[in-house]
């Protein structure tokens, strides 16, 4: 068994040939799963309680009848199932949808939205996995050391406050006392060149440092157990009785093999790049995508918040799927029977 | 080779199997016991348990006693965690809100894992189409929105179980199973992914072709494995669930805004933050400090059932 | 107040023994709006006192951009489809009405070339019809004139129930409009409308919409119209950028009708985030100049405004907040309703139970540790500056008072310390929306109960379904399926009659008007009913007062209410900016035009 380990270790890296076909199942099947997803998100959006016409509730000024001919105007009073099949086929021409908040096309509403988005909390996502992965590698090499009580007390303080906690902190301490930065975050900013680059970065600091080192918390953890565990399995005390050099040992096989949770974890974290920072993007009132989901759901804007959860589901499932065939890349031995 | 081999768990194991089954209990409580950190984080929170159990009945003060002229005061010998911005003592609402927060933060993170670890389990080592269906239903628990299904739920739900359960251990209970309910995909994802790449490991190739059958080969061998991760996201699915509570309260789904729970005085501390800071400081050290006792607790575990235990280098 | 002592205090001043603010506040402190009391004084032939502005530019322009934060993020610029202020304002930006009412309310003309009043023959006498002239060299932002069509055409637009503006209320008594010329209209009611300028007049309503660019899309085609997005009106900045949920932005308008004004060559208006955080940016740190409805708590404002860059101003407006005492019971199903008109409560019918309620709500704890200078303790159910008491109606927080009264109506204490008649307990659900000072306010009244017996228990919703419409979900304020409940009423019309129908019998929320209606609390009452028809065709603005303050009474004596606190518009202000005067019966941006920075 060590032979055939052996091996494979040394042959080039590339996709063993069962893969490939399990690939094409696995896109294929992509299709149906995503209807029924839609199906079930669909449900649960009209079902929920909540009205977007609740302003007009509250204004003496409109009369009954104008929301009563807005509700039935949007199709709010049809059955469940026709406004499902409505949105299956419009979605099906390319329409994704009019809000019923802003009278504007949803997918305007998104591309305007996209780049803040991907900037910052991209950002964010590269910032936690560049301090995950060194410090919880380092930690886990040196369990219980002076350098992994602090890192992982750090972590602990990290996700046991929340990020409206720590976002007010930064806000207190930068932008308040310090006034080193400001806090309200412009996506038009009128100036050029250098300038620009500069004022960007400037208010991208605070929410990228929140959102990613509440991310690189969980993530420095998960790392650290990772290693530790592959640490201990037997194939590394093999390779260290074959003579391996401690360098090489560390990377070909503990990295390599601890990547694995880590790939999970990334793949399950970037779909929440589109919605999962909403109080972050609260805060700092960063236009992103997460916030104009909450505001969608608070204001019962079905059309926007059916095409944002739409998009998630798609990446959820892209993304489930490259982790898979990353875990066979990484470990030759994972097989999908 | 081979020499390496019955040196290896295999064969570690192989002895081990062959013992009764009370001795190995007693084993593994005497690991737990000697793990000194683990030991700590057990006091932690049995202490945390008995001041939320057995402290409103110690330290008498109302926790809705309103009295303005002692508000945001700092502590005190009458407020020894001093009060808040309506002068409410806040030590009786830590502890009050402490057995909601800690019995909330645990019991969801029991669901969570538990749920977790065995869809983790069964897809990673059953594999083919019980594999797929089972992760295409994480896929879909991963892509709902949080919010809304939340709204929906507590709609439908809340009066059903404040009949059931009556006000507050009906929202209790659903509180429970929705932050449970919506955190056991990540276990699950990680849990499987262990699986997959310890499934076609030597000592457990070695424990089947010793005859193991798939549940020992389980719950012998790959699991004490794919600890790790499930201990990592237990601890932080404590934290997440307390917070979470909050948020929910905040948005009328919890509990009523007026119950102290831990992450309900921080988040109405936070704008009071450069003006009183202890208002902040101590739910947030006790969410912290439970969040670490679980941490230990969770290693000592991991370590005590761990058959070739491999403590600190 | 009788209608005699009303008008001796008009005669005051007209002969200037009483100043005019004085009499605006006296007459707010009874329960009405300011916009009324000028009206009252407007008929008594006193000139208003013209707007008077600090800085005083001699060219367009040359202020550089303006930054104001709202923390809703506006969502479109249609100003006939806003929901909600912030809409309102961002809006406003572009778009004009003929005429804003000012922080005493009087009618500021800015489409229009003066006011209409009965002196200058403009408003009929018999209140059918009222003629407006408008000024004249208005163009719209893409240079086309702005003529007396746009009007037209815009209660057109407004009247299409197609088109489902929101705005309709105040054109539906408008029989027809006649072009008189190019800039003349005059417009003809259905029956006398005392309150002729709640057409075209303010921000919430009124503003003119281009014909020429909405023509082509009244009606079913409304919501295509892309002037929605790039809105093309009369106002003091242009059109430049729009994010739906994120950010309006406007560029000086260099043809604009006022000389030299306005002073800044761009503004901004970004929404999102919370009240704290937009106190702190325009307050704290200076980011930005304005901020918008800071519902935040006075004692953090006040340590904000310690740091010096900007300060905080209040402005009087209508809006109350107010515990709503249901007549009838929510915990009996009739006919698959609750709250059923059909039903009387079961205790809080005793009137000794609701005064003793209105003896437990501490108003002035509420003020001064909750709301501090952002809400003002009141008795009334339309406004009261503390300084004036009514001797109608006066607010009261005694505990052993209402003890009193409950024990000598027979409401005994048990052994669990809440009072019982005849096997009914004193035990009510309390709901309101999510809210900080709301949820302490909630508290403080309960422990207050606790010591007379009664038992509270506290519900609170989030705030979009408590205040939504729709007909099925059991939380909603319409439904009132608790005992008490507790929001602030906005007045966003100048005249209180479509405030004060909320307590007329024929609008009473019921299942099958799909709890649409606004009368919540279910009271009714003959000569409620009588007075407020009296007062909807009542020309005479003294006479109309004195029947407003006597629904105001009815109301507070039958504690059908219970008046909490006057909530002002509440604004953050840099110190720098000037002239950014705030009205409250119009818009945050009606004087957008004349700010300025130092």
């Amino acid at each position: 068994m060590a032979g055939r380990g052996g091996a494979r270790r040394h042959a080039p890296r590339r996709l063993p040939h069962g893969m490939w076909k399990y690939f094409l199942r696995r896109t294929l099947i992509l299709i149906p799963v995503l209807f029924g997803i839609s199906a079930v998100l669909f449900t649960i959006l009209v079902m929920a309680p909540g009205d977007p016409f609740e302003e007009l509730a509250t204004n003496p000024n409109v009369p009954p009848e104008v929301r009563m001919n807005l509700r039935a105007k949007f199709g709010l009073d049809d059955p469940l199932p026709v406004r499902y099949a409505r949105w299956v086929a419009s979605m099906m021409r390319g329409d994704w949808g009019f809000s019923f908040v802003s009278r504007v096309n949803v997918d305007t509403l998104i591309l305007q939205r996209l780049p803040t988005t991907l900037v910052v909390l991209g950002s964010a996502q590269l910032l936690a996995i560049l301090i995950a992965i060194p410090i919880g590698t380092y930690s886990a090499l040196r369990p219980y050391s002076l350098f992994d009580q602090i890192a992982t007390t750090l972590a602990f303080i990290g996700f046991s406050l929340p990020t409206f906690f720590t976002g007010l902190l930064f806000i207190l301490l930068l932008s308040i006392h310090l006034d080193w930065l400001p806090f309200i975050y412009r996506a038009d900013i009128s100036a050029t060149g250098w300038q620009w680059y500069w004022e960007h970065v400037r208010q991208a600091i605070m929410p990228v440092s929140v959102l990613g080192l509440a991310q690189a918390a969980s993530m420095t953890r998960f790392m650290r157990a990772a290693v530790l565990d592959v640490i201990r399995l037997d194939y590394v005390n093999t390779a260290r009785a074959k003579g391996l050099s401690e360098g090489i040992t560390l990377v070909k096989h503990v990295v390599r093999n601890a990547l694995i949770p880590v790939v999970t974890l990334v793949a399950i974290q970037i779909p929440t790049i589109f919605g999962g920072a909403i109080v972050t993007e609260q805060i700092f009132r960063v236009p992103g995508i997460g916030s104009l989901l909450i505001t969608s759901i608070l204001a019962n804007d079905t059309p926007v918040v059916m095409a944002v959860t739409f998009i998630f589901s798609i990446l959820v499932l892209l993304s489930s799927l490259a982790a898979d065939m990353l875990y066979a890349w990484l470990d030759p031995r994972i097989s999908y029977r | 080779m081979a020499r390496v081999v019955s040196e290896t768990v295999a064969g570690k194991l192989a002895v081990a199997t062959a013992q009764p089954r009370t001795s190995l209990w007693k084993e593994t409580g005497r690991r737990f016991r000697r793990h000194r950190l683990a030991m700590v984080g057990s006091v932690i929170l049995l202490g945390l348990v008995i001041a939320v159990l057995v402290g409103p009945l110690v330290w008498r003060l109302p926790i809705n006693d309103i009295d303005f002229k002692a508000k945001l005061k700092g502590p005190s010998w009458s407020h020894p965690l001093g009060t808040d911005d309506l002068g409410q003592d806040l030590l009786a609402r830590m502890l009050y809100g402490g057995r909601i927060s800690l019995a909330v933060g645990i019991a969801a993170m029991l669901i969570a894992i538990t749920i977790g670890t065995a869809v983790g389990a069964i897809s990673g080592f059953a594999g083919g189409a019980v594999d797929h269906v089972l992760m295409r239903i994480t896929d879909m628990f991963l892509a709902l929105p949080g919010l809304p299904l939340l709204l929906l739920i507590v709609y439908l739900f809340r009066d059903a179980l404040r009949k059931m359960f009556g006000p507050e251990a009906g929202i209790f209970v659903l509180i429970v199973a929705v932050i449970g309910g919506l955190r056991w995909m990540q276990v699950a994802r990680l849990v499987r992914a262990q699986f997959l790449s310890l499934r076609e490991k030597e000592f457990v190739e070695s424990a089947r072709s010793l005859g193991a059958r798939p549940f020992r080969q389980v719950v012998r061998h790959i699991l004490p494995n794919s600890m790790g991760p499930v201990i990592v996201a237990g601890t932080i699915d404590v934290a997440a669930a307390i917070i979470a509570e909050s948020t929910l309260s905040f948005l009328g789904l919890g509990f009523p805004p007026d119950i102290p729970t831990w992450g309900r005085i921080l988040f109405d501390a936070k704008d009071n933050l450069d003006f009183a800071p202890h208002w902040a400081l101590f739910p947030g050290t006790a969410i912290f400090l439970t969040v670490l006792s679980i941490n230990y607790i969770g290693d000592g575990l991991r370590d005590a059932f761990d058959p070739r235990k491999v403590l600190g280098r | 107040m009788e209608e005699r002592e009303l008008r001796a205090l008009v005669g005051q001043v007209k002969a200037g023994t009483l100043s005019r603010r004085r009499f605006v506040r006296t007459m707010v402190g009874l329960g009405l709006t300011a916009p009324m009391a000028a009206q009252m004084l407007a008929s008594a032939g006193i000139a208003q006192a013209q707007a008077k502005w600090t800085f005083t530019p001699t060219k367009r322009g040359g202020g550089g951009l303006v930054k104001a934060l709202w923390w809703q993020a506006p969502t479109l610029l249609n100003p006939h489809f806003a929901n909600g202020t912030k809409d309102q304002d961002a809006c406003r930006i572009f778009y004009e009405p003929l005429a804003s009412f000012d922080p005493d309310g009087n009618l500021v003309p800015v489409l229009a070339a003066e006011a209409p009043s009965l002196q200058n023959g403009q408003v009929a006498k018999d209140g059918m019809s009222v003629t407006w002239k408008l000024k004249k060299n208005v163009a719209w932002h893409d240079g086309k004139p702005f003529t007396a069509d746009d009007v037209v055409f815009t209660w057109e637009y407004v009247m299409d129930p197609a088109t489902a503006a929101v705005t309709i209320g105040p054109y539906q008594n408008i029989v027809k409009i006649d072009k008189i010329d190019s800039h003349t209209v005059k417009i003809a009611f259905k029956s006398p409308t005392p309150f002729w300028s709640a057409a075209f007049c303010g921000s919430a309503t009124g503003p003119i919409i281009p014909k020429h660019l909405f023509q082509a899309f009244k009606g079913d085609k409304s919501r295509e119209a892309p002037t929605n997005l790039k809105p093309v009106g009369t106002g003091p900045f242009k059109f430049l950028d729009f994010k739906p949920g994120d950010i309006v932005r406007g560029e000086i308008n260099p043809n604009y009708h006022i000389p030299n004004r306005p002073f800044f060559d761009q503004v901004e208006m970004k929404g999102g985030g919370d009240a704290v955080g937009a106190a702190r940016a325009v307050i704290q740190t200076g980011e930005y100049d304005f901020a918008w409805n800071m519902q935040v708590e006075d004692e953090q404002l006040k340590r904000f405004e310690q740091g010096g860059k900007g300060r905080v101003e209040i402005t009087p407006g209508g809006n109350i907040e107010h515990i709503q005492v249901n007549t009838t019971d929510p915990w009996t199903e009739v006919d698959g309703e609750r709250s059923s008109a059909k039903t009387k409560h079961p205790t809080l019918s005793d009137p000794a139970v609701r005064q003793a309620l209105n003896l437990l709500v501490d108003r002035a704890s509420v003020q001064e540790e909750i709301y501090g200078r952002t809400g003002i303790a009141t008795a009334n159910f339309v406004n009261a500056p503390s300084k004036f008491v009514s001797k109608n109606t006066k607010f009261e927080f005694n505990v052993d008072k209402a003890n009193q009264i409950l024990e000598s109506a027979g409401w005994k204490k048990g052994s669990d310390g809440i009072r019982a008649k005849d096997g009914k307990k004193l035990k009510f659900v309390y709901q309101t929306s999510i809210n900080g000072p709301r949820q302490k306010t909630q508290q403080i009244v309960k422990q207050a109960c606790a010591k007379a017996g009664i038992e509270l228990e506290l519900k609170a919703v989030t705030a979009n379904i408590f205040f939504a419409s729709d007909p099925a979900n059991p939380d909603t304020y319409s439904h009132f399926y608790t005992d008490l409940q507790m929001y602030t009423t906005t007045m966003t019309q100048p005249d209180p009659q479509r405030f004060m129908d909320q307590f007329t019998s024929w609008e009473v929320s019921a299942k099958d008007n799909k709890f649409a209606l606004t009368n919540k609390t279910r009271w009714r009452n003959e000569e409620y009913d009588k007075l407020w028809r009296a007062a909807e065709h009542e020309m005479d603005p003294v006479k109309r007062a004195a029947l407003f303050i006597k629904m105001n009474d009815l109301v507070i004596q039958n504690v059908v209410v219970i008046p909490v606190v006057a909530r002002p518009a509440v604004a953050a202000v840099s110190n720098r900016l000037r002239d950014a005067t705030q009205s409250g019966w119009d818009s945050n941006f009606w004087a957008l035009a004349y700010w300025s920075r130092a």
